[in-house]
Parts: structure tokens; C-alpha cells; sequence
């Protein structure tokens, strides 16, 4: 008795041995942004715990980094505005106007200006995070939310919900240059990180159309398919694409899965079973972690990205919405 | 060119500082110049500093549509809350429109609505047959079964079809279905199969059911009993509702309600749930809270089924409210949602088909393609065997909504919104085999 004992615990302690030693080093931090608790939950991912709560605005959604992972940018999209945190102290550094009911944005990749999707009012506004000027509103479709910015800066790209297209915007004239139909209800746009493609998610149509980026033309859609889950519940949200281009990763809303997907061939690998409907997901930088935001279940779930497993769940606030990871 | 002016004015003014009050300027500024300014649709978007290339008349497409209403004498009813605004269902129609533009501006379509509105049946089918053969392949119809499947004869020969955005009539959607008729209106059935469902998850089984001499409420009544029977609810008594319709509009009254609704239900046995079909809104709202029985009230009143409720929230829905509230100066109504899916529709279709002419549209809208994102959290899709459009189904109190039917647990072949309604398989409609 006592000798399997024994065998049992080295086993054990073996076992957790083996698995923190996979575990990556690092800690980074996360940032989720908590859509009804009007809070953002700070997760450091080595002890994989919410290690602070910062209370922000009204209904925050979009959320990013900017000026070297210094600064978080949430939008507030009730209180209509940008706020403007510091990463690492969390303190509040200023408020930056956006036009009315902002969800998402993107940050031109030399670190200016900001474009900001106005849910409300059909426009893409743009506006200078230093100075907090508007510089300039783009009309878009109904509903504009997704927003990406080529790797090379040339383009903008809205998603407008009810409009069913992504416009691409060039950022020299602030001039819509390109419109594309895509499924129903397109969410967020991605672009790969050669700028080559720009993924674009539909979540009522159900599908992820891939955009060659200089063509502008619809090369392929990718479709979902989980036994013994409706179609209807597959609901694509969050795009994210690995550094080297190879892997992407799309999050299904309430059919509450993550797929996997081949960037290369397109083809759907595998699903990964995560929180109730999610909509989000950040890689860590070093791309070895995948965290989603479940907004239903209110939680965040930790994937294995080799492994392509879920191995953590970290309780967060009410309707977990947007992530972002910063890279201390 | 004045559009361009107006913004130019706007970013200026935006950047020597003001915010807020700048956005109900530009509204009103656009109202004003609206008037002077016949819209066109736009091939590119705007800069702010210089001049966008003017939109080429000739290679844009017109798709016309024609709202019709038929003018009904009905009792008013017993809240102030209940009397239904001018403009209900076309204001929904309208807002559609304008989605549509939005689209239609960067693949130069143009939708334009028309309103034929009359007492008369043979005014309005007069109306809708002169603009069936003048082109118009859409119509969006606000009437009684009868003028229904009139207008739907008239256009028998004509690449035209109909949208039923307001009777929930059973039989046109089964011995009457047409084949140039497609419902965005919740049929009875649907209706009265979401309150059963929730009925059941909630093991409310026992019930009671209070009914009113309007015809209306007899068909109401026809269906709400074949949905308790679906459902596994067991009826134990009915009792009919007489009154007087105008007395209520005196200065007093509660007083004799407090009385008498007690009395009328005291004799009933022990039950869950009193149901009130009350199509006529004439004694339903007399009931909760005053019956003899310390139970809830549902079915027209109380707990009722809806297709839509002004303070959704869900799916996305704040824009979308937000957009009607500004538009019409009003809430959303079951009317206006029915009326704007149907124009989306057509505009859908108008979208993937790159298409204005009817025949091809009306056939795209018959297709397994055919989907509609309408704020209910999953693609909306007609009935091929008649028609009528799928969608979840509210059971809302008049603050809010309490639940989504169909509920969890109840299971189907295809898709568990055909767990509401008449199915395929029970279906007396042929029209579309």
C-alpha cells in the first residue's frame, strides 16, 4: 500500500515538475477589459492571476497598447471617449475624444494617429494621440466596428456590420479607396503580419473571408464545422495570426471554441474547447499562450499553443470583452 | 458639394475645440439641407479638405419599393401607452431604406420608398396593380388577410411580391399561402408556441384562459389551444369576457375594475397561469394584479409574446434602436421591425445579386442562400415550404424582455426555430412545392 503510495506521488510530483517546467518563463501582463463591470482585470501570466482591477469608464470594449506598451488605450464606449492608462501604474493618464460610441480602433503603426469605428454614427474618426485633435471622419457603412491597419501603415480597414463590408481606407488621403462584401455581420479585421492578406471574420454569416490586400479581392472563405454543434451557434469573432504566418486562430462565439486553423492551406485543424461565447483572443508576445475572453462565462481561458490545449481558466469580470497583452 | 461644405465647416469648427454641441449642429445643419439636397448615391468616401468626384446619375440603379397601408377603424385602447402612432410600420420601412442606401451608395444602388395608403381595398389594390406593371417588384403591406390575399390575386401575373409585415392570420401562412407572399410578421402559431415553451421550462402547467368576443381573439384563442396541447399544458377552464368597449374612458372607474375582476375569477379552479387573449386591448390590462388568485397573467397581456421590444439590448441591438429612436422620434414597434426586415431584405438581396431587376431578387430570396442579420443573434431565413420568415421570438413584459424563445431543451431536425410555428411536415400549404 504505502509503496504504491510512494510511486503515486513521485509520479505526481514528476508530473508537476514536467508541467511547470513547460510552462513559459515569462510573466506578461494582460489586459481584459470587463464590458459591464466598467473595470479592466490585469492578469499576470506566469502566476495566471488577476493581480489588479482598474476602474474605468462606462461599457469598455476596445482596448490596445501604445507608445511601447506604455500606455492602454480602453474605449468607453458609453461615455463616448478613449481613456488613456498607464500600463504599468495603471494610473490614469487622459481622455481622447473618439465621436460617438466607439468599439474598436487601430493605431497606425508609427505609433499616430488613432482610427476609431463610431458605432453609432457610421463614420471612422481619426484622431492624434498626442495632440487629441480630430484630424479627420471618414464615412463608412452601417454600423462600422472591425478595425485593422496594414503592417505597412497604407491602409485602414472598418468592417461595417449591417453594411456586410470592409472598406479598405487609405490613410494618406483618409479617402475610402476599396469595398468589399463579405458574409453577414463581418466583426474584426486582420491583417497577416507580411500585410499580404487581411482576414475579416462574419459572425451571423458564419464564415472568415481572406482579402488578398493589393488586389483587394476575396481569395477564399473559410467555413465551420463542430459535430454536434448547431451551425447557427458558430459565430466568428477575434482573428488572430502567429508572427510567422503559419497558424491562425478564430474565435467561434457561443459554440464556445476556438478554431485552429492552417494559414497557409486555410484548412481548419482543429477546435479547442474554451469559456461561453467567445469573442476575443491575444497571443502572449512570445506566442507560446493564447488567452480568450469568455464573455458569458465571465472568464478567461490559457491555451497551449503547441499543444493546442486549454489548460486554465482565470475567473475575470462581468462579460469579458477585448484583451491585449503587453510585452512587460 | 454642399455635403462636402457642411463637413469642411464641421472639422474646422471640431478642431478650434468644440465637441459636443458640434454633433447636434451637423444634425441640424443636415436636416435643413436635406431639403435642398436630392440624394445621390456616392461611389467613394469623403475627404474632409477637398471635394469628392460627384456621383454619375446614369449608371446607378433604381430599386423601388411601395409601403402600403390599409387605414382600419379599431377601438382605442385601454392604455394611453397602446394607441398606435402615425407612422408605425413605415417609419421601419424607412430606416431600412436608409441601411440600404448606405450599402447602395458604394455599389450604386438606390432605394427609394412610396406609401399607398387608403380605407378602401379596391383603392389599394388599384394602387399596388399600377405599380406592379410600372416596375415596382416590392411591396410591404400593413393589412387584413382579406386585403392580403386580394392584392396577392391583383399581382397573380406580375414579377411582383408582397411582404406581410403585420397579420399574423394562421391561414395565410397555410391554406391560404401564396406563392408571391412572404411573411416577416410572427404567425399566431409562433407567437403563441413561445409562450407555451416558456410556459412548460417553467412547469407552469395549470391553466386558466379568459378570452374576448373579437374575432381577433378568437383566432388568437384557436391557436393558443393548439399550443398548450403541443406543449403538454393542461386548459381547465375558459370563461368569456364581455364588455362595454368605450366605458373606460371615463373619469373614475378603478374602483369597479378592483371589483370586478376578483369576482369574475374567483370561481375558477386552482391554477398557474391565467392566459387573457385580448387581441383588441380592450380588459387585458385589467387582469394582473387583480385577480382573485395570487397568479400571473399572460398571453395578449402580461407576459406577452412579441417580435420585437423597444428596450432590447441583446445581439447588438443598441445601435440599431438608437438609429429608429433618432430617425422617427419614437420606439420601435413589432410593425416598424417587420416593416424594416422586409426592406433589408429586399436589400440583402439586392447586395449578393448585384441585381435591381425583381424576378431576380424574388428568386435569390427563395434560395437556400438567402440569410438576414436582424439583431436576433443568428442569421434569419424564410420557411422554404411557405415563406414565412424564421426568427427567435420575445416573451417581454412592456419594460423589458423576460425571456428568448425558443426555450433550451426543446429539440428539431433542422433548426429549433421551427420548434414555433406550424413545422413542415404538419404544413396544409403546397404553394411553394
Amino acid at each position: 500500500m504505502k509503496a504504491v503510495c510512494q510511486n503515486a506521488l513521485t509520479c505526481l510530483f514528476v508530473s508537476y515538475a514536467l508541467i511547470t517546467a513547460t510552462l513559459p518563463a515569462h510573466a506578461f501582463k494582460a489586459f481584459v477589459s470587463n464590458e459591464k463591470d466598467n473595470t479592466i482585470s490585469v492578469i499576470d501570466t506566469k502566476s495566471m492571476k488577476v493581480i489588479h482591477t482598474i476602474k474605468v469608464g462606462q461599457r469598455p470594449r476596445g482596448i490596445m497598447l501604445a507608445k511601447d506598451d506604455t500606455w492602454l488605450l480602453i474605449c468607453t464606449s458609453d461615455d463616448n471617449r478613449i481613456e488613456v492608462y498607464d500600463a504599468k501604474t495603471y494610473e490614469f493618464i487622459k481622455n481622447l475624444p473618439s465621436g460617438p460610441d466607439p468599439e474598436l480602433f487601430a493605431l497606425h503603426p508609427s505609433g499616430n494617429p488613432l482610427y476609431i469605428a463610431n458605432e453609432d454614427d457610421n463614420i471612422v474618426t481619426v484622431v492624434n494621440i498626442d495632440t487629441g485633435r480630430i484630424i479627420a471622419e471618414v464615412p463608412v457603412g452601417v454600423e462600422p466596428e472591425g478595425m485593422g491597419v496594414s503592417p505597412d501603415g497604407r491602409y485602414v480597414v472598418n468592417t461595417s456590420e449591417t453594411t456586410n463590408m470592409a472598406h479598405f481606407i487609405d490613410t494618406k488621403t483618409n479617402e475610402t479607396v476599396a469595398n468589399i462584401l463579405v458574409d453577414n455581420r463581418p466583426r474584426v479585421a486582420q491583417f497577416t503580419s507580411d500585410g499580404k492578406q487581411l482576414w475579416v471574420s462574419a459572425e451571423i454569416g458564419g464564415t472568415v473571408t481572406i482579402i488578398d490586400a493589393d488586389k483587394k479581392v476575396a481569395i477564399h472563405k473559410i467555413s465551420f464545422a463542430i459535430p454536434g454543434i448547431n451551425a447557427d451557434a458558430i459565430q466568428p469573432v477575434g482573428i488572430r495570426i502567429n508572427k510567422a504566418g503559419t497558424k491562425a486562430f478564430v474565435a467561434l462565439g457561443p459554440a464556445n471554441r476556438i478554431a485552429v486553423i492552417d494559414a497557409k492551406t486555410f484548412k481548419v485543424e482543429k477546435y479547442i474547447l474554451v469559456g461561453q461565447r467567445v469573442w476575443n483572443l491575444a497571443f502572449t508576445p512570445d506566442e507560446k499562450l493564447i488567452l480568450t475572453t469568455n464573455g458569458t462565462s465571465n472568464d478567461v481561458t490559457v491555451v497551449d499553443v503547441k499543444k493546442q490545449r486549454a489548460f486554465k481558466s482565470i475567473t475575470v469580470g462581468r462579460y469579458p470583452w477585448g484583451i491585449v497583452i503587453a510585452n512587460h | 458639394m454642399v455635403w462636402e461644405e457642411t463637413r469642411f465647416i464641421m472639422n474646422r469648427a471640431k478642431q478650434s475645440g468644440c465637441s459636443l454641441s458640434l454633433r447636434r449642429l451637423r444634425e441640424l445643419i443636415v436636416m435643413v439641407l436635406t431639403f435642398a439636397f436630392t440624394a445621390s448615391a456616392l461611389v467613394a468616401g469623403h475627404t474632409i479638405a477637398r471635394a469628392a468626384p460627384a456621383v454619375k446619375g446614369t449608371d446607378v440603379i433604381s430599386i423601388p419599393i411601395v409601403y402600403v397601408k390599409e387605414q382600419r377603424k379599431r377601438l382605442p385602447p385601454l392604455s394611453l401607452l397602446d394607441y398606435p402612432p402615425d407612422n408605425e410600420g413605415i417609419a421601419g420601412a424607412e430606416l431600412a431604406i436608409d441601411d440600404n442606401n448606405t450599402t447602395g451608395r458604394f455599389l450604386k444602388q438606390d432605394f427609394s420608398l412610396e406609401m399607398i395608403s387608403s380605407p378602401k381595398r379596391d383603392d389599394l389594390i388599384e394602387g399596388v396593380v399600377a405599380k406592379a406593371k410600372a416596375g415596382v417588384g416590392f411591396f410591404v403591406v400593413d393589412v387584413s388577410a382579406e386585403t392580403l390575399l386580394a392584392l396577392s390575386d391583383a399581382l397573380k401575373d406580375l414579377p411582383a411580391v408582397l411582404f406581410n409585415a403585420g397579420a399574423p392570420d394562421q391561414n395565410l401562412r397555410e391554406s391560404e399561402c401564396r406563392f408571391n407572399v412572404k411573411h416577416t410578421a410572427a404567425s399566431y402559431a409562433m407567437l403563441t408556441d413561445s409562450l407555451a415553451q416558456y410556459l412548460a421550462w417553467k412547469q407552469w402547467r395549470k391553466i386558466v384562459l379568459v378570452s374576448g368576443p373579437q374575432p381577433e381573439d378568437k383566432l388568437y384563442v384557436q391557436s393558443l389551444k393548439r399550443s398548450l396541447k403541443r406543449f403538454g399544458l393542461k386548459l381547465l377552464a375558459e370563461k368569456q369576457f364581455e364588455y362595454q368597449p368605450g366605458s373606460h374612458r371615463t373619469d373614475g372607474g378603478y374602483e369597479q375594475v378592483q371589483k370586478q375582476i376578483p369576482t369574475f375569477t374567483q370561481g375558477l379552479p386552482e391554477y398557474d397561469v391565467l392566459l387573457v387573449a385580448d387581441e383588441a386591448h380592450q380588459f387585458g390590462d385589467y387582469f394582473a394584479y387583480r385577480t382573485w388568485n395570487a397568479r400571473p397573467v399572460a398571453g395578449t397581456h402580461g407576459l406577452y409574446a412579441t417580435t420585437w421590444h423597444p428596450a432590447s439590448e441583446l445581439w447588438g441591438a443598441s445601435q440599431f434602436q438608437n438609429r429608429f429612436n433618432r430617425k422617427a422620434g419614437r420606439h420601435m414597434k413589432p410593425l416598424d421591425y417587420a416593416a424594416w426586415m422586409a426592406v433589408r431584405s429586399i436589400g440583402e438581396a439586392a447586395t449578393r445579386t448585384g441585381s435591381s431587376d425583381p424576378k431576380t431578387l424574388i428568386e435569390y430570396m427563395l434560395s437556400d442562400n438567402f440569410e438576414l442579420a436582424a439583431f436576433k443573434g443568428q442569421k434569419l431565413t424564410y420557411r422554404p415550404w411557405n415563406a414565412q420568415l424564421r426568427q427567435p421570438i420575445f416573451m417581454a413584459t412592456p419594460k423589458l424582455h423576460v425571456t428568448v424563445s425558443p426555450q433550451p431543451g426543446f429539440l428539431h431536425r433542422i433548426t429549433v426555430l421551427d420548434t414555433l410555428g406550424i413545422d413542415q411536415p404538419e404544413t396544409e400549404c403546397t404553394a411553394f412545392n
